[in-house]
């Protein structure tokens, strides 16, 4: 193994790494606020607004990532209405697109995630808080959403790690986050095995990183009860 | 526009068709390998010695925690030089070259094969202890036990996971696209170059990838059902 040569690729691979971890804090926070939407349109007793969220649960979760990608990043660019649009500034970069696919496809899941976290709340509490007086604002903030978060923790501490692998995608939209940087240095060296060891490296960490923070967070929440 | 999916020399609708049946050819290779190092590595955890317990947990951790696009692209530069080392030692002195669809078929198996080795494992330590000391105490044999006892159950418990794994098998395989393997999303792609209509051609794909997680689901759920049918249940469903 050549040590030179691995340091001198060091700094690409890390600035590939903090790509990595832009894609994933922005599309994991953006796509929890859209979960959120989800989770309460398909619990919704509106029988359109349920059927809406589930159609879109059912499209992001029955085709690949990879098809998404596309079809925003070069699908979209097809139409001219798109094109002369305003959001076309912001469709136009691989970096926003790729952004805007994992949101969606983040949302879907964990969208799913989180109403099962919903109905797994007793429904005596829900009818004690509204006996009580509640408002349905307050009894989400107070009775249902505390509770719910915590039961979802493990399974959604399951599809923070999927989505740092999810973020790998972006390279085939020309962005070069961890793995595109890893490829870009494999093809122009003799040594293209150890890039991707060390690119492994790192997400393993970051995945490390995830889950002790899941373990420290429900650590937390058990210590509430 | 839609005259450009025709089947024939003037239109897509044979290639993409070539690409979707392609897609599940990979899909499904690599699932048997799947399903073949998962009950390998599910075992060794289980009942191996340290050394293949080590082994199998290294294997599933890493696997399960890196890309599996990271794992196909270590693959494509490193397979070749990895087989051809190990067809050294067995006395042969050339150089060996995978395919794309090797390649593709091998990385989207080792992982799929991490995830069934959770599945199955649980599955197995779901069967009762008791129903295994029975069967010894009543003379059966290793093979008898596993055979008659063991893999009917678990088989059972796995099968829900093994659909889940199957599922992500299944998207997996758009990712060996990118050593340019002709399946559906290759296919694609090419499409969309010649024609500069790539909203209709990820359309397309995206529909047939649709058909395909939703057959595969109700088949999974047809077979679970067929499985439970001697379960006794409190709720009829």
């Amino acid at each position: 193994m050549n040590i030179d040569m691995i340091l001198s690729s060091l700094p690409a691979l890390l600035s590939g790494a903090w790509v990595t971890v832009q894609l994933v804090v922005l599309s994991l926070g953006l796509g929890f606020v859209l979960a959120l939407a989800v989770a309460f349109g398909r619990l919704s007793s509106n029988r359109f607004v349920a059927g809406v969220t589930g159609v879109y649960v059912f499209l992001f979760r029955s085709t690949p990532l990879l098809v998404q990608i596309f079809l925003i990043y070069y699908g979209l660019g097809q139409f001219v209405g798109i094109r002369e649009s305003f959001l076309w500034p912001i469709l136009r970069e691989a970096y926003w697109c790729a952004i805007i696919a994992l949101t969606l496809n983040t949302a879907a899941y964990t969208g799913e995630i989180l109403r099962g976290g919903i109905q797994a709340v007793p429904f005596g509490q829900i009818e004690a808080a509204r006996a009580l007086g509640m408002s349905r604002l307050l009894l989400y903030r107070r009775i249902v959403l505390p509770q719910a978060l915590r039961t979802i923790l493990p399974a959604y501490g399951n599809e923070m790690i999927q989505m740092v692998q999810a973020t790998s995608l972006a390279s085939a939209i020309t962005l070069v986050e961890l793995t595109g940087a890893a490829r870009t240095i494999a093809s122009r060296s003799f040594q293209p095995v150890e890039m991707f060891i060390i690119a492994g490296a790192i997400y393993l960490a970051m995945n490390f990183v995830i889950a002790q923070g899941v373990r420290w967070a429900e650590g937390r929440a058990a210590a509430g009860t | 526009m839609l005259d450009l999916l025709r089947f024939g020399s003037d239109g897509w609708g044979d290639e993409i068709a070539n690409g979707a049946v392609m897609t599940l050819m990979v899909a499904i290779s690599a699932y048997l390998i799947g399903i073949v190092v998962g009950s390998g590595a599910a075992a060794a955890k289980l009942s191996g010695p340290a050394p293949l317990r080590w082994l199998a947990a290294l294997y599933t951790t890493v696997v399960r925690g890196v890309p599996a696009l990271l794992v196909i692209w270590l693959l494509f530069f490193g397979g070749s030089g990895l087989v051809t080392w190990v067809a050294g030692l067995f006395g042969y002195g050339g150089r060996v070259d995978l395919s794309a669809f090797a390649v593709g078929v091998a990385a989207v198996g080792i992982v799929s094969g991490a995830y069934a080795t959770e599945v199955i494992r649980g599955a197995v330590r779901a069967v009762p202890k008791g129903q295994l000391e029975a069967a010894r105490a009543l003379g059966m044999g290793r093979l008898l036990i596993l055979r008659r006892i063991l893999i009917p159950q678990a088989l059972r418990y796995a099968l829900p996971g093994l659909g889940n794994v199957w599922q992500m098998t299944l998207k997996d395989t758009t990712l060996v696209s990118v050593v340019s393997l002709a399946e559906l999303m290759r296919q694609a792609y090419l499409g969309m170059q010649s024609t500069r209509q790539p909203f209709l051609f990820y359309l397309t794909a995206a529909i047939l990838y649709m058909i395909m997680t939703t057959c595969s689901e109700a088949l999974f759920r047809a077979l679970s059902r067929r499985a439970e049918r001697g379960v006794r249940r409190a709720v009829a469903n």
